[in-house]
């Protein structure tokens, strides 16, 4: 009998990433409406301190493999430990976020399990006791709803998509001792990113295209630091060379939904658009009054970015101090 | 010698303006352009260096699709590679990701490789799926999202990319990896070797040739199916924000983000 609903989560520094508590929140909602018990399993070295907020959204169970070879991520180890767990407790739905590396994480499990997997879902819905999945396709132009078969049913929801809710619950820990499979990736080095926050998961966007005219983008990254979110760009400023290409937004790099996304300086190619379409709120700033950008922000200012920008910053900063 | 096999997708041209068929369930294709799925020329790119590196060896294009991904085979082709192999199956006509690469594992094992390259996602279906259950199915490590690869004995060194920054992995071969923009920038395919391309050797197969049953592969066998397709809701005209000076307008702006967005 398979019962209940599993979300796995993911930790950075041993702390949660925001797209755990956005996953743990729609846990909560199905597991309300199918009358089922929610469980969140850590995976990591010393997350028993963290594994304790799950309760505050929504988490029944947690379920904590804490051990020294766990501080990394390794796909082998992960996936194998995953496996035992469902295939022992054969939860009817299991949650991850579509970050990269659960990407490749649900896969292997939907592989293993012989189950279908819907990836960067924008919505899920139940029909009867089946998971419906919402997923943007064909660089965000169409809106594709999926039906999953199989045991379990294996959901990836895209960061900032779906609402963090606190909804107290017992949260009853339980430690699992694991054997620790072996791995067949060795991990030589690790290169922390320079960013602060990650693209996907960050609430404000500014992106800068070839419009910024050279590497120079400090302009932008002063909007970003007053509105507490993160610098992405073009294909073209990438391929120019002045950002790194993870940094990209696009058809071809990040698909981002921050609740704000300003873009200056950026024409609106399609390829471009299939990126950013679907943030909150689109502000685009750009000389030119007939760029195709226009026809997707919500609001537009048609101007020099070197000028209007730096005034957009100022004015947040004078807001931020006064309140 | 190296043998390095190409994932290869056929998919519409990003430019491209897509249409729901009658029934609602899929795009419709008639008018389409279709182009070579971006990351795989990436992962075209990276097998013809591999090879080239090495002195030896030889890249084998993979597909499955119908009769029209041969022209994006061919584009490999005529970038370098040296063979191409497309699986065409009436029961294939609309394979679900894991369905697809079961097909492709199963294929696998009729080809000799060393290593496997795949694009990290297809623009069209953007399932980002089919390479890591294609390495389940084989038993190889996968390594996502590479920016950067060496290949030393029997081992593969690559730096992946990471949800914050990336990290150095190596793994033995065979391997599969995925590609990210940043690898390498890919060759155009020269006249001459469009010309020469036309000659490669270039092969269908059908389920029945890979040894499968087609019972097995068509609809009902499918995990997943997309039963509605729908265009996103249209956002409201663009409200543009004037003001005499740049500093009007930004005033402008940041009243209405608070006032009427609510995103300050
Ligand atoms: C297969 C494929 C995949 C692709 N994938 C992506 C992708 O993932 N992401 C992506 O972004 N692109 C992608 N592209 C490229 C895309 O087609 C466009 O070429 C690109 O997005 C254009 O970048 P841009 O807007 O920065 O540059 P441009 O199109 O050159 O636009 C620059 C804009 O800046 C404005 N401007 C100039 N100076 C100023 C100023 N001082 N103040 C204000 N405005 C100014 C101009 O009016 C213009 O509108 C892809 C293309 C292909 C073919
Ligand atoms: N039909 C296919 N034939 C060959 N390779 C494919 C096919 N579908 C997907 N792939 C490979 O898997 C990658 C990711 O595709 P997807 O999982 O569909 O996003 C592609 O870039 C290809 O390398």
């Amino acid at each position: 009998m398979s019962d209940g609903i599993l979300v796995v989560t993911e930790t950075a520094d041993k702390k949660f990433r925001k797209s755990t508590y956005e996953v743990l929140s729609e846990g909560r909602r199905l597991a309300d409406q199918l009358n089922t018990p929610l469980s969140a399993v850590v995976l990591g070295i010393d997350v028993l301190a963290a594994a304790d907020e799950l309760r505050h959204y929504g988490a029944d169970r947690v379920l904590v493999c804490d051990a020294l070879e766990l501080a990394d991520f390794d796909s082998d180890r992960f996936t194998l430990i995953l496996y035992d767990i469902i295939t022992a407790r054969q939860p009817k739905i299991v949650l991850f976020g579509a970050s990269i590396r659960d990407k490749q994480l649900s896969t292997r499990l939907a592989t293993k399990l012989d189950t279908g997997l819907a990836m960067e879902c924008a919505g899920l819905a139940l029909e009867g006791d089946n998971l419906i999945a919402t997923r943007l396709m064909y660089g965000s132009k169409l809106i594709a709803k999926v039906a999953l078969e199989g045991t379990p049913q294996i959901a990836a929801l895209r960061p900032n998509f779906f609402p963090a809710t606190i909804a107290e619950k017992a949260g009853e820990i339980e430690r699992i001792d694991v054997q620790l499979p072996p791995t067949r990736i060795r991990l030589i080095e690790k290169k922390p990113g320079s960013a602060k926050l990650d693209l996907t998961e960050a609430d404000v966007v500014v992106s800068g295209g070839r419009g910024m005219g050279g590497p120079d983008f400090s302009v932008l990254e002063s909007l970003a630091g007053v509105l507490g979110g993160v610098v992405g760009a073009t294909r073209s400023a990438v391929d120019e060379g002045w950002r790194p290409h993870a940094d990209q937004v696009g058809q071809t790099g990040k698909v981002v939904s921050p609740k704000l996304y300003v873009a200056c300086g950026i024409s609106g190619a399609i390829q471009h658009i299939a990126g950013m379409s679907s943030s909150g709120c689109i502000v685009a700033v750009n000389k030119d009054p007939d760029a195709p950008i226009f026809r997707y922000a919500d609001y537009g200012i048609v101007g020099n970015l070197y000028e209007v920008v730096p005034e957009i910053s100022r004015e947040i900063q004078k807001r931020n101090e006064t309140r | 010698m190296m043998n390095v096999v190409v994932l290869l997708k056929q998919v519409p041209d990003t430019e491209s303006l897509i249409e729901i068929n009658a029934e609602a369930s899929d795009i419709q294709t008639d008018n389409l352009k279709w182009i070579m799925n971006p990351y795989d020329e990436l992962a075209v790119e990276e097998g013809i260096r591999i090879r080239e590196k090495m002195g030896n060896g030889k890249v084998t294009v993979l597909s499955l699709g119908p009769e029209r991904a041969t022209a994006a085979i061919r584009t490999a082709l005529a970038m370098g590679a040296d063979e191409g192999v497309l699986i065409n199956d009436p029961a294939l006509e609309k394979p679900d990701p894991l369905t697809t690469a079961k097909v492709l594992a199963a294929a696998l094992k009729a080809v000799p490789f060393d290593l496997i390259i795949a694009g990290q996602r297809a623009v069209d279906d953007d399932s980002y799926l089919v390479p890591s259950a294609v390495a389940e199915y084989l038993g190889i490590p996968m390594l996502g999202m590479v920016v950067r690869q060496e290949i030393t004995g029997g081992k593969i060194r690559c730096e992946l990319s990471l949800q914050d920054g990336t990290a150095v992995v190596e793994a033995d071969l065979p391997a599969l990896l995925t590609t990210q923009r940043g690898l390498n920038q890919p060759r155009y395919a020269s006249l001459p070797n469009i010309m020469k391309a036309k000659k490669k050797p270039l092969e269908t197969k059908s389920l029945a040739a890979l040894g499968l049953d087609a019972a097995q592969f068509g609809s009902a066998a499918l995990k997943t199916r997309i039963f509605s397709l729908v265009f996103p809701p249209k956002r409201k005209v663009c409200k543009m924000i004037s003001g005499k000076t740049a500093e009007e307008k930004a005033a402008a702006l940041v009243q209405t983000l608070r006032e009427e967005a609510g995103v300050l």
